[in-house]
């Protein structure tokens, strides 16, 4: 395999006008190449699955079939006879030892919170549920080692749909007695005079579907353990390497300090790895009993039952408003799908969404309700954006339906009402504090990209000749709250952990530099932007900083990554670390010159005193001076190290517009999307191209989640979409080209000035490309189109009026001839 | 997933391929490039437990130029077929289609005899051989035998194949094309998948002879419309011998007869709906519009 000069890469790029050329003096701004890509992209990264240690064993998990039934009796005395297979537990062999898997979010006080066992002793509740595992020599072993367990299941009632859980008529949990998990309120205003008084309302229904979380390195994790000190090493492709510690702690009560957590490279996660699941908790208690190294990886189609699934929302809206548009007042019902169990966050999710309902907007009241609702099903939790994108869909997607009601064009209504750049920083009618934007700068610049009134015209024509392919126009307008968070915010929401993120770093003798940072990239790029960050804040080369990250042994502090947060806290405290370092190296140099600290400057990498710059001491002989401690200032100690815990003040809001353009095929409800243009403002850019990579990922997800993707149930309680063969998601040929472009309004919340962008492509766009396949039907009496908008959803809409179609609740009876179906396998 | 215990034989005959049928019986399978076979298994769909290998059977892969017909070994994988110099000549629309099979990855290895003997009612492969009036050619431990298109797909993933059969080749009638305006075929393939990897919700495969102004013969064969592919036989029967503006009505006819089955995308009614779209669309792609 030849290797791949990054040099030579980079000056192709710069020869392409792809890549600034970075300043010699700022790194900051510059679309630095990314370190962590040459050995990702020529196998040499190391994924938990790729860990091998001497003795190693394997583990699979057995996996109810069933949505819901008592474990009458479960034998896995023939799982041992099988030739490789070392142990076989059922879940009551392992109870006593395997705690209950943590919920860190209780969000209401009553909130019903069932015990999770990490397998099933009693009953099972979701397809995927565990039930049993074996422990063999290889892998193989141990999947034919699952043949021969013996269990007997005595079939309940599947519990599916939400609204019929509601009713309580079969129960989850039981024990509980009901299916309401929570009832979480929040209201500001008064919302009651607003709607009596308000000239205009329109009140829509929305389902944000069930998604499965497609991450391309499934989920994975070996347990090494060192018996005789009772010492375990977690490898897991995680997000949260920190959390998971404690959590593993607290869960199987194994002492903190005698275990490690590693995140080795991990293949993206976008929420579905920021949790604590049964097979790690498993494999460590499996691990301590045989004193052997465990390792289990799921498969694609294992993971879409057991790793938690995203969205399922049923979304009750009303917004009420006066003739000339100004918004009076908005009404949100919620049922969010908690499945059969709380993972680490679940009933958090549809919380985080609570304040962004109101969007960019300015309104007289806001009432949120949410019901949090079991059913047999796998549990959710989050999924890129997390109880944001399903916010920002559900008024965007309002606001465009009374754009209809009252006659106006959607951007107009929009703009009547959204806050106004000088109006920053606002108190929205939700409690935040939005701290920055500039909404007018955005939609200006998307619309002139966009060529939006060209577009009008055409679609103004095509509806003229009546043609068969139909064009629509959407417009999201959005901000999002992310950076989480301020940790006392998070502790008035009762969720259980904090938001600050750590930060360290030290300037090594020879003058380089370690940053050891707490956050946990997962394909973010966090290694290349702390470089740029530190390299900058140092004044020295960004090939001279190496970032340390995931290993809670090398990095002790940390509250991971997720939520968009790990620059808006993370790099931040990167900078403010560095900037103790120069701090003490400046008390240093002032020493070793024999000048006073006030007359000491430090400018291109160097310190020097004011007025005579030939007497000066880089980074580098500061460091050394410091290691050799010969001639230290009396109140200092030798070492030039600087450490940071940074807490926001606020969360983050980076905003965006963006305009999507559809072509659809009104003949056989085909859509396609001819243009997408999107300007985003996520404050002050470390990375250009980094910052593209994360738009355009985010905008195929959101794309996804409104053309392609949905986790099907049937009624029995069966993941029908259970293969990449049903669940769809789009490959590079059914994604677009992207047009992509940005202000830069800085965040006033924190000294880099910047905001989070991991999540924003996909809470912008699943609204954009929805609004567009509406407004390409309108005329034809179409006003809602339910998600994701496949060809038949389309072609019933416009001829029956009706978007019901197969994909809601299928039968068993039809779920047998689709598993046949499916079954054909891969392609021909 | 992991596939259960198998053995893997690998053989360099047709004549060794049956004999290795006739020893294992039920327990065996043939496999070829196994983009069918082999995630069935991973599912635990499938339990062969002989795996017989013939992807080294010279004799079975390559086109054959017969005179008035091609033959192509069943292990002519979908890449060969589709740049195959012959059947880009003779016989297009076989090479228009498979190009849309899947996707380059599949299509290196994924073989034509594969495709037909699963007899997948959704895949493209049945569709197109049956428009072609093809014939299958099987081997068998009495000797060779051909089997007409029609006769060959019975029900979803099944063949007239006996267990003891391999398929060896498929034959296709050579198409004379002449000009759009003068006597000869036009052909397309019309394909409906949300994803591109994605096999086709509904296909039309539409073949037609004209004779200046006139259509002397079509024939449709459509993809995911029931168990086995199926002949829009209404629609060839209104378009024999009619103008070029009977197309529609004949297009319209396109699902008549058709029981075609409901999956998660899509129910019978528009499924019957895109047949007709579909073969509408194919027809007119076919006659040069």
């Amino acid at each position: 395999m030849s290797k791949i000069d990054p040099e030579v890469v980079a000056d192709e790029l710069v020869e392409h006008g792809q890549v600034t050329t970075p300043d010699a003096s700022r790194q900051v701004g510059a679309s630095r190449l990314r370190k962590e890509d040459a050995r990702l992209v020529t196998g040499q990264a190391a994924w938990t699955d790729n860990l091998v240690f001497p003795g190693m064993l394997h583990m699979a998990v057995l996996r109810s079939p069933m949505a819901h039934a008592r474990i009458a009796s479960i034998d896995v005395s023939q799982a041992l006879r099988v030739s490789g297979v070392m142990a076989a537990f059922s879940g009551a062999d392992l109870a006593a030892d395997l705690g209950s898997l943590p919920c860190a979010w209780p969000v209401t006080e009553d909130m019903v919170s069932p015990e999770h066992p990490p397998l099933a002793t009693e009953e099972v509740r979701y397809v995927g549920d565990g039930v049993a595992v074996v422990v063999a020599r290889d892998r193989y072993s141990a999947a034919d080692a699952l043949e021969a367990i013996a269990v007997e299941y005595e079939p309940l009632p599947a519990v599916v749909d939400m609204e019929a859980a509601l009713t309580d008529s079969d129960l989850v949990h039981a024990d509980k007695g009901t299916n309401t998990c929570f009832v979480w309120p929040l209201s500001n205003g008064d919302v009651d005079a607003a709607f009596s008084s308000a000239e205009v309302v329109v009140e829509r229904r929305f389902i944000q579907q069930r998604l499965l979380p497609t991450a391309i390195e499934p989920r994975a994790v070996v347990v090494a353990p060192i018996a005789a000190a009772d010492e375990y090493t977690v490898y897991s492709s995680t997000q949260i390497p920190h959390i998971l510690k404690l959590m593993l702690a607290l869960t199987t009560g194994l002492p903190e300090h005698k275990l490690r957590v590693v995140a080795p490279d991990v293949g993206g996660g976008f929420g579905s790895k920021l949790n604590v699941y049964a097979e790690e908790v498993i494999a460590l208690i499996v691990a301590k009993r045989l004193g052997r190294p465990i390792k289990w990886t799921e498969s694609r189609s294992e993971g879409y039952q057991a790793t938690i699934h995203g969205r399922d929302q049923i979304q009750d809206i009303a917004l009420a408003a006066d003739r000339n548009g100004r918004l009076r007042g908005l009404k949100v019902d919620l049922k969010a799908d908690m499945g059969a169990y709380l993972q680490l966050v679940t009933p958090g999710i549809p919380l985080l969404g609570a304040f962004m309902y109101p969007g960019i907007y300015k309104m007289d009241a806001y009432d949120f309700r949410c019901t949090g609702v079991f059913t047999t099903k796998t549990p959710t939790d989050a999924y890129r954006g997390a109880g944001r994108p399903e916010a920002t869909f559900a008024i965007e997607r309002i606001m465009d339906e009374l754009a209809v009601e009252l006659g106006m064009e959607p951007l107009e209504l929009r703009r009547r009402n959204w806050i106004r750049h000088e109006e920053f920083p606002y108190d929205t009618i939700a409690g935040l504090t939005y701290d920055s934007g500039n909404y007018e700068a955005a939609t200006d610049k998307a619309l002139e990209l966009f060529g939006y009134d060209e577009l009008r015209a055409e679609q103004v024509r095509r509806r003229e000749s009546g043609d068969c392919m139909q064009l629509g126009i959407g417009i999201s307008t959005f901000t999002e709250m992310c950076g989480l968070a301020p940790s006392r915010v998070l502790g008035s929401l009762s969720y259980a952990a904090g938001g600050w993120e750590a930060a360290t770093v030290r300037v090594l003798p020879t003058g380089k530099i370690e940053v050891v940072t707490g956050t946990s990239p997962h394909g973010q790029g966090h290694v290349t932007a702390w470089s740029q960050i530190a390299a900058d804040a140092l004044s020295v080369a960004f090939e001279d900083v190496e970032v340390l990250h995931g290993d809670t042994h090398v990095a002790p502090m940390g509250m991971d990554t997720y939520g968009s947060r790990s620059l808006v806290v993370g790099g931040v405290a990167v900078q403010m670390a560095a900037g103790k370092v120069i701090d003490k190296a400046k008390r240093v140099a002032a020493h070793l010159l024999e000048a006073a600290e006030g007359d000491i400057e430090f400018r291109d990498g160097a310190f020097s005193v004011r007025g005579s710059p030939e007497a000066s001491k880089t980074l580098g002989e500061v460091a050394l001076a410091v290691f050799a401690a010969h001639d230290m200032p009396d109140d200092m100690e030798p070492e030039l190290t600087g450490s940071t815990v940074f807490d926001p003040e606020n969360f983050s809001f980076p905003h965006g517009t963006h305009l999507c353009a559809v072509e659809v095929d009104t003949e056989t409800g085909m859509v396609d999307i001819r243009s997408y243009v999107c300007v985003d403002d996520v404050g002050k850019v470390v990375n250009p191209m980094i910052v593209e990579g994360q738009v355009h990922g985010g905008l195929a997800q959101g794309i996804a989640q409104a053309l392609y993707e949905e986790a099907i149930y049937d009624s029995e309680g069966n993941l029908v979409t259970g293969t990449l063969v049903d669940y769809l998601v789009p490959g590079a040929p059914d994604v677009p080209t992207f047009v992509t472009d940005r202000t830069e309004t800085p965040a006033t919340s924190n000294a880099l000035g910047v905001k989070g962008v991991g999540e924003a492509g996909t809470i912008a766009s699943t609204p954009a490309v929805v609004n567009a396949v509406v407004d390409a039907l309108r005329h034809l009496g179409v006003n809602d189109i339910r998600m994701p908008c496949s060809p038949e959803r389309v072609w019933r809409a416009i001829h029956c009026g009706d978007d019901q179609t197969s994909a809601a609740a299928v039968p068993a009876a039809d779920h047998e001839t689709l598993r046949q179906t499916d079954s054909a396998g891969g392609a021909q | 997933m992991i596939p259960a215990d198998f053995e893997y034989l690998r053989v360099d005959s047709p004549e060794a391929a049956v004999e290795a049928l006739v020893e294992h019986g039920d327990e065996a399978k043939i496999l070829a490039g196994g983009h069918s076979l082999l995630p069935l298994m991973r599912l635990r769909l499938a339990y062969p437990e002989v795996l017989i290998d013939v992807t080294r059977v010279d004799s079975m892969r390559g086109v054959t130029d017969e005179g008035d017909t091609l033959l192509i070994g069943a292990c002519t994988t979908h890449h060969d077929v589709a740049h195959d110099r012959l059947i880009q000549a003779h016989c297009g629309i076989l090479s228009e289609a498979t190009a849309t099979v899947g996707d380059p990855q599949v299509r290196h290895r994924g073989t034509i005899g594969g495709a037909l003997a699963h007899a997948d009612a959704a895949g493209d492969l049945p569709t197109v051989v049956l428009a072609l009036d093809g014939q299958l050619v099987a081997q068998g431990p009495n000797g060779s035998r051909g089997i007409a298109a029609a006769d060959f797909f019975v029900d979803y993933l099944q063949t007239v194949l006996e267990p003891d059969e391999v398929l060896t080749g498929v034959r296709v009638p050579k198409l004379a094309t002449g000009g759009p305006q003068g006597s000869g075929w036009g052909y397309h393939y019309e394909k409906f998948n949300r994803v591109a990897q994605a096999w086709a919700i509904v296909a039309s495969c539409a073949l037609v002879r004209r004779d200046n102004g006139t259509i002397r013969e079509a024939r449709v064969a459509l993809t995911n419309m029931g168990p086995t592919p199926v002949r829009a036989t209404a629609t060839e029967s209104a378009l024999a011998g009619a103008a070029l503006d009977a197309v529609a009505d004949a297009a319209a006819r396109a699902a008549d007869g058709t029981d075609p089955p409901t999956d998660l995308n899509a129910k019978p009614d528009y499924r019957r709906h895109l047949a007709q779209v579909l073969t509408r669309r194919a027809l007119e792609r076919a006659l040069g519009a």
